[in-house]
């Protein structure tokens, strides 16, 4: 332990200390130029270190991935577009890709409304109880997804119909008198996964409703008072004079929901693997590279999520530029 | 159009000791101006909530022409209200922002358009409507607060320092602009300021209140003239009522070296308050007289205004020291540090007991 601690604190120094060293070269460096170059090139100077490691680290890989996803299994070979048509030509693939389109039609939506819900009812709360209720409810943003798989395969475990039912749902509908359900195989109208987002669902309300609440107290009590004697009904305050001024939150959240969405994996990866026809991209690139080391295939799936996920971004960024600047 | 009636209206917040109104009785007569002044805390603003049906009503009554509104929910009252910072919608133009109250009430798109080109013509507002309020000077967003509240068209006006947040040339302006407009419509107004030189300009009538207590309800004239108790006398006014307590003996008064006549029955008040009472003599009201025939005043600074010159000085009374002030020609004013001898003009006198602060006969 106290080894480790040491380790630690010597890692800490020595990273902070190379990082200060570098930066006091470069610097030197700068200042060997004339004057007026000295000004100009700094700036970049400075940002170099920054900039290198994020194209080592992000820029290249991605690259290096668009490359392979034109590779062979072992990524000695070329196949051209081979890896993206036997993908998009098997059912299998198809049915990941539209569970995945399934979530992201789903998930951030249910978050916003479960979000909004939460907030505004527990805005109306007693200052004291409105804190037990959001600490509550934000709590399971603390539990790592494998946790929570661990916590909810209690909640839809299932055992033979004689012995005793040990999950929460089985033990429901046997109390009621039914035959227990095997829920996490029961893929009827992809009732199983459904389960699997509620398992997301509930573990991000809280971040959404966290975001959502502060927003809509925000909001300025003169413009609901003016609603008020303007006529407006609660319901008509919320959708037309709350829900409007806090628009840039609700579009924040959504799309980093939705971001989040896009590369879901460890809730399906924990809870089915992706069996029983719950399998969505991320785990399907998980089983291609390690399971089935194809990296030709994993990285065309990557390729794929990642054209998808670009738009969605740059639309953000846009967004929150756009929010910028009328502030 | 509606007469507005407070019946003992009383407004006791929870866990506090004392309301914030307190049995509030006012009688607003139909198209009126009534101002509601007073001091930070004095429960003007709650008044006009609880007119508003923002604020619960804890006991006694509230009453728009006839109908009871005490328990109504605000839509259902027929007022529109002008809020201090305006509380304009700022997703919504000018015009949606004027309209709403008529979308909502689910009037159709060319009577909410007309109506909204009515109040903004008459306001100025017609080449903003598009824009949105964060677009608008503090001048415009006040107008636009305006024009929401006349749009509606409805029984009663509530303003609650709608002046506040603009600059001292423009807050001047608007005063006379809001007033002009308040006569023309006709509408009956509940207008709260704690500005004193508003209320006394604005209103057909000024309600004093302090600490949730209705002081005086009266003319800007009469309540001037003949305030009802020291409060109101040294509120109302600028610069404010001298107010200084003095020496009774017999059925006179001691004002520095001037004895004044006061009537038997304000001597024998006085008697109870230890011979004591308080006088006012507002600064115009000060004449300066002869060495030794009134009050003794080291003027301390002079103002000069051109036409006046306000002078401000201390006398001494029982040892003390007390600011004076008073408005005297401006082509020849006292020099500072000078002293100078002042006695209140005949008739003009206030006379006030100094235990209950309230008005005695002169």
């Amino acid at each position: 332990m106290l080894i480790k601690t040491i380790n630690a604190i010597l890692t800490v120094l020595a990273g902070v200390g190379a990082a200060l060293v570098l930066y006091w070269v470069l610097n030197k460096l700068v200042e060997l130029l004339p004057g007026k170059w000295e000004d100009r090139v700094k700036p970049y100077f400075y940002i170099a270190p920054a900039f290198a490691a994020i194209a080592l680290y992000l820029i290249y890989p991605a690259i290096q991935t668009v490359v392979y996803s034109f590779a062979n299994a072992d990524s000695t070979a070329w196949v051209g577009l081979k890896n993206y048509s036997a993908l998009l030509g098997s059912h299998s693939f198809r049915q990941t890709l539209f569970n995945t389109v399934l979530w992201i039609v789903v998930v951030p939506a249910a978050t916003i409304i479960l979000g909004l819900a939460i907030a505004v009812l527990a805005d109306r709360l007693k200052p004291g109880s409105e804190k037990l209720a959001k600490t509550t409810i934000f709590l399971p943003m603390a539990i790592s997804a494998v946790g929570a798989g661990t916590i909810w395969r209690f909640i839809y475990a299932t055992n033979p119909p004689n012995e005793p039912q040990l999950g929460l749902q089985n033990a429901i509908v046997t109390g009621l008198g039914h035959d227990p359900v095997n829920w996490l195989q029961l893929n009827t109208l992809h009732f199983n996964s459904f389960e699997l987002m509620v398992i997301l669902l509930w573990a991000q309300v809280g971040f959404a409703m966290v975001l959502l609440s502060a927003a809509i107290k925000g909001v300025p009590t003169e413009t609901l008072e003016a609603a008020r004697i303007d006529g407006a009904s609660e319901l008509q305050i919320f959708g037309r004079v709350i829900v409007p001024q806090i628009w840039g939150t609700v579009i924040t959240v959504f799309i980093t929901v939705t971001i989040g969405v896009m590369k879901i994996f460890d809730i399906v990866y924990v809870m089915t693997n992706g069996n029983f026809n719950t399998n969505v991209v991320g785990v399907e690139f998980f089983n291609q590279l390690f399971t089935n080391f194809n990296n030709g295939y994993a990285a065309a799936i990557v390729v794929m999520l990642m054209l998808a996920v670009l738009p969605i971004m740059i639309y953000q960024v846009r967004h929150f530029r756009a929010d910028e600047a009328v502030r | 159009m509606a007469t507005v009636t407070f019946d003992e209206a009383t407004r006791l917040y929870p866990g506090a000791e004392r309301p914030a109104v307190d049995k509030l009785n006012i009688d607003i007569e139909d198209g009126e101006f009534l101002v509601l002044v007073g001091p930070s805390g004095c429960g003007k603003s709650t008044s006009l909530r609880m007119l508003a049906g923002l604020e619960e009503v804890t006991d006694g009554a509230i009453r728009i022409g006839d109908r009871d509104v005490t328990n109504l929910a605000p839509k259902d009252r027929d007022i529109a209200m002008v809020f201090q910072n305006y509380a304009l919608y700022p997703h919504m133009t000018v015009a949606d922002n004027m309209g709403f109250a008529l979308k909502i009430a689910g009037e159709s798109k060319d009577k909410i358009r007309e109506k909204v080109a009515e109040a903004a013509k008459i306001l100025d507002l017609e080449d903003y409507l598009e824009r949105k309020p964060k677009a608008l000077s503090g001048g415009q967003r006040q107008r636009v607060a305006m024009g929401r509240a006349i749009v509606r068209s409805p029984q009663v006006f509530l303003m609650d320092e709608p002046l506040s947040n603009l600059d001292a040339k423009l807050r001047v302006q608007t005063r006379s602009q809001i007033a002009a407009l308040q006569r023309r419509l006709g509408v009956t107004t509940v207008y709260v300021t704690h500005d004193q030189v508003e209320a006394m300009t604005m209103g057909d009538r000024v309600a004093v209140l302090k600490d949730g207590l209705l002081q005086q309800v009266d003319s800007p004239r009469t309540m001037y003239d003949h305030p009802n108790n020291v409060f109101v006398a040294g509120f109302i006014g600028s610069p404010a009522m001298n107010l200084l307590q003095v020496d009774v003996e017999g059925n006179a008064m001691h004002f520095g070296g001037a004895e004044l006549p006061i009537p038997r029955e304000t001597a024998e008040e006085a008697g109870k308050g230890g011979r004591k009472i308080t006088v006012g003599v507002r600064p115009e009201d000060m004449d300066i007289v002869g060495e030794g025939q009134g009050l003794k005043t080291t003027i301390n600074l002079v103002e000069e205004l051109g036409a006046d010159a306000y002078i401000y000085g201390s006398a001494q009374i029982d040892g003390k020291d007390h600011d004076v002030i008073a408005r005297v020609d401006g082509r020849r004013p006292p020099m500072k540090g000078e002293d100078v001898w002042f006695a209140p003009q005949q008739g003009h006198v206030h006379l006030f007991s100094t235990t209950t602060g309230e008005r005695l006969p002169t």
